[in-house]
């Protein structure tokens, strides 16, 4: 199986707070892989030194075989990583068909297949009916769905979703599970997730982080056993949503 | 869509056009001036507007384009047409060197960085005297304001030329707001993190935003000096920096009609009101207070929210 993104002693420290320390990470291509931990462990920030927006204080990222620890964030992204916020972040004064078209330009020619695009990427998201909505109009829920959305338009390689289904009512997650395995076939996907149903529906593999570390790693059901990640993380509420 | 665009851009060009045969001759000159300063707010609506960079030095750029053609003709002997090639490209190098420069900060530092950038300028034109006659300025003969064997001076052809320039301005804008290009500004005016995040080079975006604009500016900046035949260090002073914020912020920011109606409103607004009483600026103040209080997003941002939403 080929790597398709790697770290090698991967850090960042916030003037004293060691907020990742030391990660070595290694993410096979065509994986969906999980990254858990509790609140504060370092995720966001971890994923933010993969795409280029966080510079890290150590260490290295190899996406393809490439060194890319020295690229910033937009050329990063050319080469096929993508990432949807944790804190939604659009365009509030666009139409929701403009913020996908926006994300899916960059890598297509005419204007045509861009709007092909763009409607099958929100017809994934089931937003297909609101194209000419303005994204600050959009419920909260729906501003989420759009990220995943923009997400989808730029075909990328590596998917790095933070937090997708906070804020998603229940049937919107039983359908962004279906979405994940979906995309899988043609991508990698990093996800970051508090909600563990979708953790052990839809992941290969989970990595838990606690304190900037990687804590464990391996298949839902060993992480679900483990006791050093029930201790951690899933507390006792361990079966909670599955 | 584009029709409705075409319909209303291409009128109000087709009805400048036709004003100019029935206007009164003091209105006819005033609109000449009016079109020429409108391009110059278009210019600076295409940073502020469309990209979000508030620049408070476009004097620069416009005093940059007046002395580059000026100073050519003066001193270098050129005929209008290379002039005018000599401003343009004079706005190019100036508004290329300020963003390389001033792109490196943003917001409140980039404010100020250009208004200081432009009071350099303006400084400079008075320190090299000898060049540019300081404060008192030049006049360009009108025996040497012939484009082509077109009398320059002549109100009839003036007005053509600043309606040429105008359109030209405008057509650009209209082009720009609906390229690749310039819905990436657009983008980044509405989330800069987000366009980054997208892979789109943000500083590169910025900077043919900032080229683009001062380079239009001191196109508009070159005609009016040779259309009106006067070049001067007032032209570089801070209040032509503010003009074009004013006039866009009244006409409606990131329209592409919305420069012309607020230079037009303003400059009517201050024309008549001087013929009422002295305090004209008075005036002019509480238009501009009822302005912002009634219609924040100016005259044709209101009417895209109420009325057009198709507006570009
Ligand atoms: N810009 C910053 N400056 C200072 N500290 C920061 C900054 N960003 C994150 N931190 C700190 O780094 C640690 C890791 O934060 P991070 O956002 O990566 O955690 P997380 O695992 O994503 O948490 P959550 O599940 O709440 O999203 C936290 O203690 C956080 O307060
Ligand atoms: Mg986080």
């Amino acid at each position: 199986m080929t790597v398709l993104l790697s770290t090698r002693g991967l850090s960042k420290h916030f003037s004293g707070l060691h907020a990742v320390e030391n990660v070595d990470f290694d993410l096979p291509a065509g994986q969906i892989r999980a990254l858990i931990g509790p609140n504060g462990a370092g995720k966001t920030t971890f994923v933010g030194m993969l795409c280029g927006r966080i510079t890290p204080s150590a260490g290295a990222v190899i996406f393809d075989g490439q060194d890319i620890s020295h690229l910033p964030a937009h050329r990063r992204i050319r080469l096929g990583m993508a990432y949807t916020f944790q804190i939604t972040s659009v365009f509030p004064g666009l139409s929701v068909a403009e913020n996908v078209a926006l994300a899916a330009r960059p890598h297509l020619r005419g204007e045509a297949e861009v709007a092909a695009a763009v409607q099958d990427a929100l017809d994934r998201v089931g937003l297909g009916g609101r194209t000419g909505q303005v994204a600050g109009d959009l419920s909260y829920g729906h501003q989420r769905l759009l990220e995943i959305a923009m997400g989808i338009a730029q075909a990328p390689r590596l998917l790095i979703l933070d937090e997708p289904t906070q804020g998603l009512s229940d049937g919107e997650i039983a359908a962004f599970k279906a979405l994940i395995r979906d995309l899988s076939a043609t991508t990698t996907i990093l996800l970051i997730e508090h909600n563990m149903s979708v953790v052990m529906e839809t992941a290969d593999m989970v990595t838990v982080m606690n304190f900037g570390a990687i804590l464990a790693e391996g298949r839902p059901e060993e992480i679900r056993a483990d006791p050093a990640v029930q201790a951690a993380y899933l507390g006792t509420d361990a079966d909670a949503g599955t | 869509m584009i029709s409705r665009s075409l319909a209303l851009h291409g009128g109000l060009i087709a009805l400048l056009c036709v004003l100019q045969f029935v206007l009164p001759a003091y209105h006819h000159g005033n609109l000449a001036r009016i079109m020429v300063l409108a391009t110059y707010a278009g210019a600076y609506n295409i940073m502020f507007g469309y990209t979000g960079l508030l620049s408070l030095g476009h004097a620069l750029f416009f005093a940059a384009g007046m002395y580059g053609m000026g100073l050519a003709m003066q001193h270098g002997g050129l005929s209008p047409a290379p002039a005018m090639a000599v401003g343009l490209l004079a706005g190019l190098a100036v508004s290329a060197v300020l963003g390389v420069l001033a792109l490196r900060t943003a917001g409140v530092a980039f404010m100020i960085v250009t208004l200081m950038f432009a009071q350099a300028g303006y400084l400079a034109i008075l320190y090299f005297g000898n060049w540019t006659r300081g404060d008192e300025g030049f006049v360009i003969q009108q025996a040497e304001r012939a484009l082509a064997g077109i009398d320059l001076s002549d109100p009839t052809n003036r007005y053509f030329a600043a309606l040429v320039l105008f359109a030209l301005g405008m057509g650009l804008t209209l082009r720009l707001v609906r390229s690749r290009f310039g819905r990436v500004l657009v983008a980044i005016r509405e989330n800069e993190e987000r366009t980054r995040m997208l892979g789109y080079d943000v500083f590169a975006h910025k900077l043919g935003a900032v080229i683009l604009s001062g380079t239009l500016s001191a196109v508009a900046g070159a005609a009016y000096g040779l259309l009106f035949g006067y070049v001067g260090a007032t032209f570089g002073a801070v209040q032509y920096s503010i003009f074009p914020l004013l006039w866009v912020l009244l006409g409606g920011a990131g329209t592409v009609i919305g420069p012309f109606l607020g230079t037009l409103f303003m400059f009517y607004l201050i024309d008549l009101s001087s013929g009422i009483t002295s305090a004209y600026m008075l005036v002019a103040g509480v238009a501009l207070v009822l302005l912002t209080l009634f219609a924040p997003q100016g005259l044709a941002g209101e009417i895209r929210a109420r009325l057009w939403r198709w507006l570009p």
